[in-house]
């Protein structure tokens, strides 16, 4: 296939790319834009094997068999709770391929000084650097999220500097390689430093803050992929990389957006550490806890006006989605209106919750945005706070001490009644106190939420 | 076409590229943030044509087969596993479809309120 047909194929790729973005942004369009994303993807591997300069092909199946075999296999069983993770993975894999790609050219092409011309070194040297970054932070991110490590910010004394001079070590190892210092060794140690940046980069970054890091790193694969067209004078990848850079970063800004953060706060505030203590003192000063029963709680549900349903991580760790409908059909049977709350930011994605009561089949009138639930809380006999924590945190509207102070929350201490399910009183993902539990409106119903939601539901129904 | 001027040009779409990443998800709703995240996780998995050309050289070194293989791994995995668990996650919202139809019917004033 001569060189003028494959990249006029390509273009047909970047365009069903172009497509997928646009319709991934509307609901009604968003799956068939994957598809046509997908179909474009299989035209550029397609047209890829055509070309000239690929002579064995043996391998690179082999290796398409094993990589898209595990992805299938992990991407078709992995639960709906554990998609956040999930992205974190297949985006670091991602960053790795790109940086591999970059060492096997430069490995390649340097042994004779001078071959290599200077954009070409330096699109290897930020690939390198910028796939190496993403594959480590991806990872510990992954991590996070899997509680393989602990969610909560990491952080030492002289963190800041630690990571500057790691940083600034792998960017003068890419220095000295675009300055034509064409040694492998400057290879290993870029990409060596480059690893423990991107590890040092997101341990002191809290686990609810990780959507935001993961659409940053997905931006940084972007980039690392067009970088890696620049060294191969490849369109498909110098484009569809550039658009997943740009896109990711607007994503990456709207999200942080959606929690009422700055991006800067986000990646650099070692959120949680600020001042965890100040927000102890300011919720839970002399307050105490008041329990009940799930027979109490199903009185208080059966017999309320109104109802509102706030979902968050715990519901889907719980995996009660389910079980949350069943017991909203219930009391709807018996003349309660129930609608569910859902914060942007609620689980551990943005719209997260919503996923998960789409699967449980939740009509989709009852989902109201914060926007829309706010006002109402006023008016709601029971607000029943199924596993979320920091969305509800009054702290974020009084306590300027707060390290989530500024963020949007729902309303709920507005409500007559909250009630909180919870396995235990240990503070959030994010690791801070809630005043809310403190409040003499609200009462706990310890325990996990599926097992609490299906006492819930006996109680009910013997009322 | 000279090195120089192939630079030109690969420089000239890599602007357009950004200008049009901004522009294509201008308004997109909160619902979609983890989706289109997804989704363009699974479109940066194009770097499988970077790691199918070192793969695919005919005379190459045992480090040059390592990291092509293993590149070539990783982005198949990037690539299949970005649009399945973007495909799952739409798949959800799409089921939500009937649900509302069906239910309008006793109670037809609800989506208002």
């Amino acid at each position: 296939m001569s060189r003028a047909t494959t990249d006029l194929l390509y273009l047909v790729t970047i365009v069903t790319f172009i497509l997928a973005l646009r319709f991934l942004s509307q609901p009604d369009k968003a799956r068939l834009g994957n598809w046509i994303g997908a179909a474009g993807m299989l035209l550029a591997i397609g047209v890829t094997f055509a070309q000239s300069e690929i002579v064995s092909y043996w391998e690179i199946v082999l290796g398409m068999v094993i990589g898209g075999g595990f992805g299938a296999v992990a991407a078709r069983r992995v639960k709906m709770t554990a998609m956040p993770q999930m992205v974190a993975l297949f985006n670091g894999v991602g960053g790795g391929a790109a940086a591999l790609i970059s060492w096997a050219e430069f490995h390649n092409r340097a042994p004779n000084p001078g071959n290599l011309k200077v954009d070409i070194s330096i699109a290897i040297m930020l690939s390198a650097l910028i796939g190496a970054i993403s594959f480590a932070g991806s990872m510990v991110a992954f991590a996070k999220l899997q509680e393989l490590i602990q969610g909560r910010p990491i952080t030492y004394p002289g963190q800041q500097l630690v990571n500057a001079l790691v940083f600034g070590a792998a960017v003068a190892a890419g220095v000295a390689i675009a300055a034509g210092a064409e040694e492998q060794w400057l290879m290993w140690a870029l990409l060596a430093a480059a690893a423990l940046f991107g590890v040092l980069f997101v341990l002191p970054i809290g686990g609810a803050d990780m959507p935001v890091v993961i659409s940053l790193l997905n931006a940084f694969t972007g980039l690392a992929a067009a970088a890696t067209g620049f060294e191969l004078e490849n369109n498909v990848l110098i484009v569809a990389g550039m658009l997943v850079g740009a896109s990711g970063t607007l994503l990456t800004l709207m999200m942080s957006r959606a929690m009422n953060r700055s991006i800067s706060n986000v990646l650099f505030g070692a959120f949680g550490q600020v001042s965890a203590g100040a927000a102890t003192a300011a919720g839970t000063d002399g307050g105490t806890v008041r329990s009940a029963s799930a027979e109490d709680v199903a009185v208080m549900l059966a017999y309320a006006h109104k109802v509102v349903v706030v979902p968050g991580y715990g519901l889907a760790v719980a995996q009660a989605q389910h079980d949350v409908r069943q017991l909203a059909d219930l009391l709807e049977e018996k003349g309660v209106e129930v609608s569910y709350a859902i914060h942007p930011v609620a689980g551990r994605m943005p719209g997260h919750m919503n996923v998960l009561l789409a699967e449980a089949n939740v009509p989709y009138p009852q989902l109201k945005e914060m926007d829309e639930a706010n006002p109402e809380f006023g008016r709601t006999d029971v607000v029943l706070v199924v596993g979320a924590n920091d969305v509800v945190n009054p702290d974020a509207r009084n306590n300027q001490g707060s390290p989530i102070y500024g963020m949007p929350i729902l309303n709920v201490d507005e409500a007559e009644t909250v009630v909180v399910l919870k396995r235990s009183m240990n503070p959030g993902f994010a690791g801070i106190e809630n005043p809310l539990f403190f409040n003499p409106k609200t009462v706990m119903l310890f325990g996990d939420a599926k097992e609490s939601i299906a006492k819930l539901i006996g109680d009910v129904k013997g009322l | 076409m000279s090195h120089g001027l192939l630079l030109v040009f690969e420089l000239t779409i890599l602007v357009l590229a950004i200008f049009l990443g901004f522009e294509v998800i201008s308004k997109v709703p909160t619902l979609l943030h983890t989706p289109l995240m997804s989704g363009t996780n699974a479109i940066h998995g194009i770097v499988i044509v970077g790691a199918m050309l070192v793969m695919g050289q005919g005379d190459k070194d045992t480090l040059t087969w390592i990291l092509g293989f293993i590149a070539v791994i990783l982005a198949s995995a990037n690539v299949v596993g970005g649009f399945v668990v973007t495909d799952r996650m739409l798949e959800m919202f799409k089921r939500r479809r009937p649900e509302p139809a069906a239910k309008d019917d006793d109670q037809a004033s609800g989506p208002q309120q």
